[in-house]
């Protein structure tokens, strides 16, 4: 740290690539944990996210404001996190089955729709300097920050806050670890997992939106490169926990930054190791958090995974 | 996957079919149809502003070939999957010509269905083909560093920390050739231009791409360019740190309406149109062609406003001398280690054969390529 430029180059990077990269994964995470803890799994939140992603290009191009597209990525969103919650009521209906049609379901249809937008640029969001009392450029781009980074924050937040103190987070957690318990409620399971779905996938679809109208910040079909996917495994990671969700999005923003940073100060040697940064930190925390005498600490007892 | 693939190129089959029939200018076109049926396929999405994107346009040019009719997919993985494209392209369509338009194609795609098909002739878009590759198989090529070096030329002139970013795929000789091209460019209006490369390690990576492109632009780089198959999010992102770009494989001025100097653009219609028109008059197709400036297979895109007058006297120049037949590789040049590549005095063709095979990047280039 003293002094030396191209280590303080690679933090640096680190840090601004972890709050630039980090918002998709903040959402999706945040969007899978609220559904996971109703007791289902989503993996379909890949094909939400590239969705998302597309509708939200869309709508910025022809009404002129992201923000509206923001909107819609969310209500596509949940669109599709109704579908897979009507569809996994269904008897004999596999979660993980239904999340994986759903996810090669919505690129596909992205995709599809998304052919006109590849070429039009949208207006884009706009982001807030935080860094204006600083002289150094590479700090003053750092805090450039998008508020949908912001909204993340305060919706990890509120949804720890939620889950733990009001009367809905409690029913949303006793339907994710004991469906018997909340039917002797009085709850109705099926309900709650759908809308706790269909907010996951609103959660999702504007993580979409923030790939296509914030960073890289155009749509184009090979724009998620797996974000939604990880950002499932980093719910593991993160034991179910909204703010530990927060940290762990940082983590793999600021991992997916390692790779160019190091590059960019002359260190490239092996780069394909430290692109790959992401993807190893996913398969090493699975290994790590996995046991097989107990169901992982924190996960909610009705998945399909752990029961 | 495949069968999605299938079932939408049937779609697209059967509604072009239908739109066919509809027009009674498509009867007389039918009739013609059996003259040559050009399928092409993509890596990626036609309008990528990239690689896809240049050979689409081309694609568009040759369909107003009369008698040539054209048949296209996208988003072909270099798999397996483009050996059924292209047998359906065959068996389904009629083809009997086929470009295949992604490096990994060729080995052993192509080689396969060139074996397996003597009649069709199939032309591959990479200096690939070599003597004892099946004589219905080709390459085609268009040798795009000289666009680069031109492009180099303008970024020389253009930049003021004397740094340029080069944000590249992957480490393959073509790559290599155009960083290598890039920076003598650059050197040649001025001595202290240096390149930094980062590879992202795909040809497609958006939120790669962008990383890197904010990691050059965080360690001092003014101008940006790069070799990847799309290079939207880097002119893009360029744009937005309010630094100076050149483009690649297609025209993205339009991205960067400030800082867009040039770019480097591939020409295919050239060679496409060549080679139908050798097949109406029945003469066989060349195994190998390629071409820079000289034959029109590249071209460089028209000035943006990064584009000082400076800048565009010395780019034209350097792209009169190239068309020429002036070398771009002119010594001493040495490689990244220090062993030297030419000696002073000496030179290289710009169609010396070894260059196809660049492993190294010289000195000048910070990167490197393991």
């Amino acid at each position: 740290m003293t002094g030396d430029p191209g280590l303080m180059t690679v933090l640096l990077a680190m840090f601004a690539g972890a709050i630039r990269v980090s918002t998709p994964f903040l959402f999706v995470s945040l969007g899978e944990m609220l559904t996971e803890k109703s007791g289902r799994i989503n993996l379909g939140l890949e094909g939400t996210l590239v969705f998302g992603a597309m509708s939200a290009y869309a709508i910025s191009y022809h009404t002129g404001s992201p923000w509206l597209g923001v909107l819609v990525a969310g209500i596509c969103g949940s669109a599709f996190g109704a579908l897979h919650g009507y569809l996994c009521k269904l008897p004999k209906v596999n979660d993980i089955a239904i999340g994986i049609s759903l996810m090669l379901f919505g690129t596909g249809l992205a995709f599809f729709f998304g052919k006109a937008y590849i070429q039009p640029s949208a207006p884009r969001l706009p982001s807030i300097s935080f860094g204006g009392w600083s002289d150094h450029p590479g700090i003053r781009q750092a805090l450039e920050i998008n508020p949908l980074f912001l909204l993340g924050i305060a919706l990890a937040i509120f949804l720890w806050w939620g889950l733990k103190n009001t009367r809905y987070g409690l029913i949303v957690r006793t339907t994710g670890d004991s469906a018997p318990a909340a039917l002797a409620l009085g709850i109705n399971v099926n309900r709650v997992r759908l809308l706790a779905t269909m907010a996951g996938g609103f959660f999702a679809g504007i993580g979409g939106s923030f790939l296509s109208l914030y960073y890289p910040g155009s749509w184009t079909e090979g724009l998620s490169s797996g974000q939604g996917l990880m950002a499932v495994a980093l719910v593991i990671f993160a034991r179910w926990h909204p703010i530990h969700c927060f940290w762990a999005a940082l983590l793999f923003g600021a991992a997916g930054a390692l790779g160019p940073a190091l590059q960019s100060i002359g260190i490239s040697r092996g780069y394909h190791f430290f692109n790959a940064a992401p993807y190893i930190l996913t398969l090493f925390i699975m290994i790590v958090s996995t046991s097989p005498r107990r169901s992982l600490k924190g996960a909610p007892g009705e998945l399909s995974i752990t029961k | 996957m495949s069968k999605f693939q299938l079932s939408r190129r049937s779609l697209l089959q059967s509604s072009a079919a239908g739109l066919t029939l509809l027009s009674s200018a498509g009867l007389s076109r039918l009739a013609h149809a059996g003259d040559l049926t050009v399928g092409i396929v993509y890596v990626g999405p036609r309008d990528d502003f990239g690689w896809n994107q240049a050979h689409a346009v081309a694609a568009a040019a040759l369909k107003d070939v009369p008698g040539v009719t054209v048949v296209e997919e996208e988003n072909v993985p270099e798999t397996i999957a483009v050996q059924k494209s292209m047998e359906s392209m065959i068996n389904l369509d009629g083809a009997n010509l086929i470009f295949a338009t992604s490096f990994g194609y060729y080995k052993p795609f192509v080689l396969d269905l060139a074996a397996k098909y003597p009649d069709v002739e199939f032309r591959h878009a990479a200096p690939l083909w070599t003597e004892g590759d099946p004589k219905n198989a080709g390459s085609y090529f268009g040798y795009l560093d000289q666009a680069h070096y031109v492009d180099g030329v303008a970024a020389g002139l253009s930049t003021t920390s004397n740094k340029l970013g080069f944000v590249a795929a992957k480490p393959i000789g073509t790559v290599l050739r155009n960083i290598n091209s890039f920076l003598l460019g650059a050197r040649k209006v001025n001595p202290d231009a240096t390149v930094q490369v980062i590879f992202t390690g795909e040809w497609s990576m958006p939120v790669r791409e962008a990383e890197a492109a904010n990691a050059l632009v965080d360690a001092g780089c003014d101008v940006l360019t790069c070799h990847v198959d799309g290079p939207k999010v880097v002119i893009e992102t360029a744009e937005s740190r309010g630094i100076k770009c050149c483009g690649h494989n297609a025209s993205q001025a339009p991205l960067a309406p400030k800082g867009f100097i040039t770019g480097a653009e591939y020409k295919w219609e050239t060679i496409y149109k060549m080679f139908a028109a050798d097949l109406a008059e029945g003469k066989a197709l060349p195994n190998f062609t390629g071409g820079g400036f000289d034959k029109d297979f590249v071209r460089n895109t028209p000035y943006g406003a990064g584009a000082t007058e400076k800048a565009i006297a010395a780019a034209d120049a350097a792209r009169a001398d190239v068309k020429a037949g002036k070398p771009i590789f002119v010594g001493p040049i040495n490689k990244q280690d220090g062993t030297p590549l030419l000696a002073a005095g000496e030179s290289f063709d710009n169609y010396e054969p070894s260059l196809d095979q660049t492993d190294y990047l010289i000195e000048g280039v910070s990167g490197s390529i393991t």
